[in-house]
């Protein structure tokens, strides 16, 4: 059996920034899923179903919210789902909203997912300390870090490869106006920037931030009165083991596994040739060399060339992250739906000042954990022929 | 000997939540020793307002004052209260619907016994001595003498708000047991004794350390316990400059994966006794044990690290662990 | 849609787990008799996906070591969600009926004993004006209890009832936490404890884990004579408030009317309050004639984010054997009944 064609025909974002004081986390996520409605010209009475995701509840502090945002969110009445996947979430998210359209469950499908950064700490709420146990490495960054490092040995990249993809997305961010840091940055000054987690410098990480993001996925016949819609041309989820003897933590074999599985589904032999923009999770800069890589956009070892040739760029051969991505804006529940998102706003021709010209497919990619969960999809402005 | 360790931790974070327009309509009235209620399209007045209307799903803007007093809908004797309740002595949550709102609002009601409660009992807030503007305003209801109103009485407009309330902080501190899995609690054990204990996978034959409830390849528990050498080769690793919330140890210092000889998985730990620059994928460095009357059924047993002064391991040797 | 089945269920529930709130070692044994009774191995499972609370365990990505127990080399197809097995379930029904896979392995488990269970849940309400309050779960259900008594809608009888059936039922379950039958006098003649509950019209706090197994048409049928085919399945949610009506469920009845409940002869409630067994079979319509929680329910043993899809293993377990042809089982989530999800299992389709 096929899967039922669907098509995103909305897509809604908040304003990102260090602290949304303005908002409740209702207001929040309503002013992404309000965005996302008017996009798609509907009301929260056209859905029949939502799909909420987000990262760790201790983020918020509030056990499974989407419990108490259910009548903000107009989700009384209606079915409700809640995904959390670590920071592939956002990816997943939208692909479980996905397929309640493509198994032909519901027609009509609104999905946010959110992070409200301020209300906590993230980097209390990942290093609560466990017994018997020690705080070695210091959040994210920390955790990091020393596979970086593994990938810098490996591939021989030269060590402002990182610096090279900061500045380009912080300075892409410039065209997005949504984005939490707005700011033109120029290699050297990424390089001048503190080495907070050696190998990484402050200006190749990603910040914390507040904000939201939301989808309308819909039926065939749904998205035939749409002017755009953003057909999914494919999706994947693979997990893998945090740790485990010998595991790959540079270029993991799920990470691999599911673009391969994934651009087969999408009927993609060359990624590079067929893909016109991506927009993959990088919160860290090195990792954009490193997912090149991995999602087959160019061969092991071989990605920090892709990137320093300027192929990356947004008049490259395949722009990364147009948008600014996670580098620029970090609600890390929503990061992998913003990328998600952006890959349709591109095949939509709606990304604004971003905008790839004559974008055709798009790739929307997020992963979680230590490198272990991924969350891939493809879009095209054409409607898939399989 | 218990099967597991375990021990008490506590997960606590004071919440900075900023509360929206509507809610803080709510609490700036609760600062001023009002209660805002909001009036939704189907007709009712609730309390709090909810930010959104239940039909049109709008944002909520019409607000009305209500009483301080009203009636009991329904109650619960709490007769075991938990930490951070209202009273740490038996009470009632009630649901009391305020003069003037048509749907009831949760809170504690102070009285002795489940005798002095029923429903319909007239209540009125006690308010805290002093006002913030949250939910804890209202320190409780207790009971009241006077009759309910006419309920045809108009019901007024707030005044407007003068530095309205914007945000809350909640503290929010839960306690809990953590166990160690049984192979970690061998681990751990062995620790206490200046050993370094990991198990073999009987599927795979890779040796891990700490061992696993199961092995991440293929699902079989770890059985064979293996003691492993305290020596081994840093793989790769990361200095931390960065301080955080919660952190124990000074930066900068070096953060590492030690690949022990005999193990098959690296494990994380520091590397100290020489300067952080001088730290190498592939050196080789040594456990540094604190002195043994400090030791406990803890990985800090272990100080740190610190270089053999052995020629480096040569990179095909661990290059399959990065 | 696609015929799919429930062919594999596994449990263990406790008072007390002496182990890690990641609960692998109680997962490893689980995924061991379902790879017994389907003949798979972790290969042929084309999709997993797994329910548990990082609020329960008391830190984040509680969940991430969880597919240790699956052995993740290759890589799998994998998801989770913050709620019930059932949930869980559902999204691998939904993920087999797009056609991308066949079959499914999901799971759930939860170590409820590790902090101070209804307190913890406290921390599931509106963080606003609520939470700050600690409302616990078992006031939020007195309240709900309450209400109903008040309105005549049901009695203290009526909820010692549900209570006797329950634990006499849960004799036969060897997973049950509490068990034993007296009679709704002596229920009646025991203290009330949060008044109007007595402790036997709370679940007591278990620890606990479960699995189930999906398959799709011809996959089903190798591995079962007799698979329970799950022939409807349906969720909605109602607003938290606690000032609505809280002697109804709309979710719960909105559930009920999205499915054909027509000739169910067994229902798995997933009730943790004895009074909330009485709203929920309002709800469902279900008459006097259908077989009410035969394992004992939730009265029972209840454990976290595994015991509403312990209902449609316990339903599927029915069908299964011929003691039913047609069951409907039930998962709720939230305070007093605010998400629900129901499914029907049928022996013949």
């Amino acid at each position: 059996m096929a899967k039922q064609p669907a098509a995103v025909v909305g897509v809604g974002q908040t304003h990102h920034r260090a602290q949304r004081a303005d908002v409740s986390m209702a207001g929040l996520c309503r002013e992404a899923i309000d965005r996302a409605l008017a996009d798609a010209g509907m009301t929260l009475d056209d859905i029949d179903a939502i799909v909420v995701g987000k990262a760790p509840d201790l983020f918020e502090g509030v056990m499974m919210p989407e419990l108490f945002l259910a009548e903000s969110l107009g989700a009384a009445g209606k079915p409700l789902l809640r995904v959390h996947t670590a920071g592939s979430v956002g990816g997943s998210t939208a692909i479980v909203a996905a397929s309640l359209v493509q198994s032909g469950v519901h027609k009509r499908v609104l999905t946010v997912a959110y992070e409200k950064q301020s209300e906590s700490n993230a980097m209390w709420a990942l290093s609560v300390p466990v017994p018997f146990n020690m705080p070695v490495h210091a959040g994210a960054g920390g955790y990091f870090a020393p596979h970086v490092r593994s990938y810098i040995r490996r591939s021989g990249a030269p060590t402002h490869v990182g610096a090279i993809v900061a500045a380009k997305d912080r300075t892409n961010a410039l065209k997005n106006p949504y984005a939490h840091l707005r700011e033109a940055k120029t290699v050297e000054q990424v390089l001048a920037s503190q080495m907070l987690w050696d190998p990484i410098r402050y200006d190749e990480t990603c910040p914390s931030s507040d904000g939201a993001c939301a989808l309308v996925i819909v039926d065939e016949d749904t998205a035939a009165a749409s002017p755009n819609p953003a057909w999914i041309h494919g999706t994947v989820m693979r997990s893998e083991a945090t740790t485990a003897a010998e595991r790959d933590q540079v270029n993991p074999q799920a990470s691999r596994d599911a673009a391969a599985a994934l651009f087969k589904q999408a009927g993609i032999t060359s990624p590079i040739d067929e893909i016109d923009a991506a927009e993959i999770y990088v919160p860290f800069s090195w990792f954009e060399p490193m997912w090149l890589e991995s999602l087959g956009f160019a061969e092991e070892g071989g990605g920090w060339k892709l990137t320093e040739s300027g192929a990356t760029a947004m008049d490259g051969r395949i722009p990364v992250n147009c948008s600014g991505g996670v580098m620029s804006s970090n609600p890390i529940g929503a990061s992998g739906m913003l990328r998600f998102g952006e890959a349709a706003l591109q095949v939509r021709g709606a990304a604004g000042e971003h905008q790839v010209d004559g974008a055709r497919k798009a790739l929307g990619h997020a992963y979680g954990g230590g490198s272990q969960f991924f969350a891939m999809w493809v879009v095209g402005a054409d409607k898939p022929t399989s | 000997m218990s099967r597991t360790l375990s021990a008490p931790v506590t997960v606590a974070f004071d919440y900075t939540r900023s509360t929206g327009p509507v809610l803080g309509r709510f609490l700036t009235g609760l600062r001023d020793g009002v209660v805002v209620a909001g009036r939704t399209s189907d007709g009712h007045v609730v309390v709090p307002p909810p930010e959104y209307d239940p039909v049109t799903h709008a944002a909520l803007e019409d607000f009305v004052e209500v009483s301080s007093e009203g009636t009991v809908t329904s109650w619960t004797w709490v007769p075991e209260p938990v930490k951070h309740q209202p009273f740490d002595r038996p009470f009632a949550f009630a649901l009391v619907t305020l003069d003037g709102a048509t749907r009831p609002l949760l809170h504690a009601l102070d009285v002795s016994s489940p005798d002095e409660v029923s429903t319909g009992m007239r209540v009125r807030i006690r308010w805290a001595e002093e006002r913030v503007g949250a939910i804890t305003d209202i320190a409780c209801f207790e009971p009241s003498d006077s009759p309910a109103p006419d309920p045809a009485a108009p019901l007024g407009a707030p005044a407007g708000a003068v530095d309205p309330v914007t945000g809350i902080v909640v503290p929010v501190s839960l306690d809990y047991t953590y166990a160690a899995s049984p192979e970690e609690s061998a681990f751990y054990r062995g620790l206490a004794e200046g050993r370094i204990l990991g198990q073999r996978c009987p599927s795979c034959g890779k040796v891990y350390v700490p061992p696993r409830a199961a092995c991440p390849s293929d699902g079989t528990p770890t059985a064979e316990e293996v003691e492993l050498s305290q020596t081994g080769t840093v793989t790769t690793f990361c200095i931390v400059n960065v301080p955080f919330l919660g952190q124990r140890i000074t930066p900068p210092y070096v953060s590492a994966y030690v690949l022990l000889d005999g193990a098959d998985i690296a494990f994380l730990h520091l590397i100290l006794d020489c300067p952080a620059d001088e730290v190498r994928m592939g050196m080789r460095v040594k456990a540094v044990w604190k002195p043994r009357e400090e030791w406990g059924t803890t990985i800090e047993n272990i100080s740190h690290f610190a270089p053999t002064g052995d020629p480096d391991a040569d990179f095909d040797t661990y290059k399959h662990h990065l | 849609m696609r015929d799919v089945a429930v062919v594999g269920f596994a449990q263990r529930q406790m008072p007390e787990f002496d182990g890690s709130p990641t609960c692998v070692e109680l997962l490893v044994p689980l995924f061991e008799e379902c790879y017994e009774q389907t003949g798979w191995t972790r290969r042929d499972v084309g999709f997993w996906c797994s329910g548990s609370s990082d609020y329960l365990a008391g830190r984040s990505f509680s969940f991430v070591q969880a597919v240790d127990a699956i052995g993740v080399i290759p890589p799998v197809n994998e998801s989770h969600v913050e709620m019930d097995l059932a949930w869980a379930m559902y999204e691998a029904w939904v993920k087999i009926q797009t056609g991308e896979v066949d079959t499914a392995l999901v799971y759930a488990f939860g170590k409820s004993s590790a902090g101070t269970l209804r307190r913890t849940l406290s921390l599931q309400l509106e963080p606003y004006t609520m939470t700050p309050l600690w409302p616990d779960t078992v006031s939020l259900a007195g309240l709900q209890a309450r209400a109903g008594l008040d309105a005549g809608l049901w009695d203290e009888r009526a909820m010692a009832e549900v209570v006797d059936r329950s634990l006499r039922d849960a004799e036969a379950n060897e997973y049950a936490v509490r068990k034993g039958g007296s009679s709704v006098e002596e229920l009646l003649a025991r203290p009330m404890y949060a008044d109007p509950l007595r402790k036997h019209d709370c679940a007591p706090v278990t620890d606990g884990a479960a699995a189930l197994v999906l398959a799709a048409g011809d996959k089903a049928r190798e591995v079962r004579e007799r698979p329970a085919w799950l022939t409807g399945a349906s969720t909605y949610v109602d607003a938290m408030t606690m000032s609505r009506d809280l002697t109804v469920s709309e979710s719960a009845r909105r559930c009920a009317a999205a499915l054909d409940l027509g000739g169910v002869d067994t229902a798995e409630l997933h009730a943790p309050f004895s009074h909330q067994e009485l709203v929920l079979r309002r709800e469902a319509g279900l008459g006097e004639d259908v077989r009410i929680n035969p394992s004992g329910g939730a009265l029972a043993s209840n454990p976290m984010f595994s015991a509403g899809g312990i209902r449609v293993g316990e339903a599927a377990r029915r069908i299964w054997d011929g003691r039913s042809d047609k069951a409907l089982a039930h998962a709720t989530s939230g305070p007093a009944l605010q998400q629900n999800f129901m499914c029907t299992l049928e022996g013949t389709i």
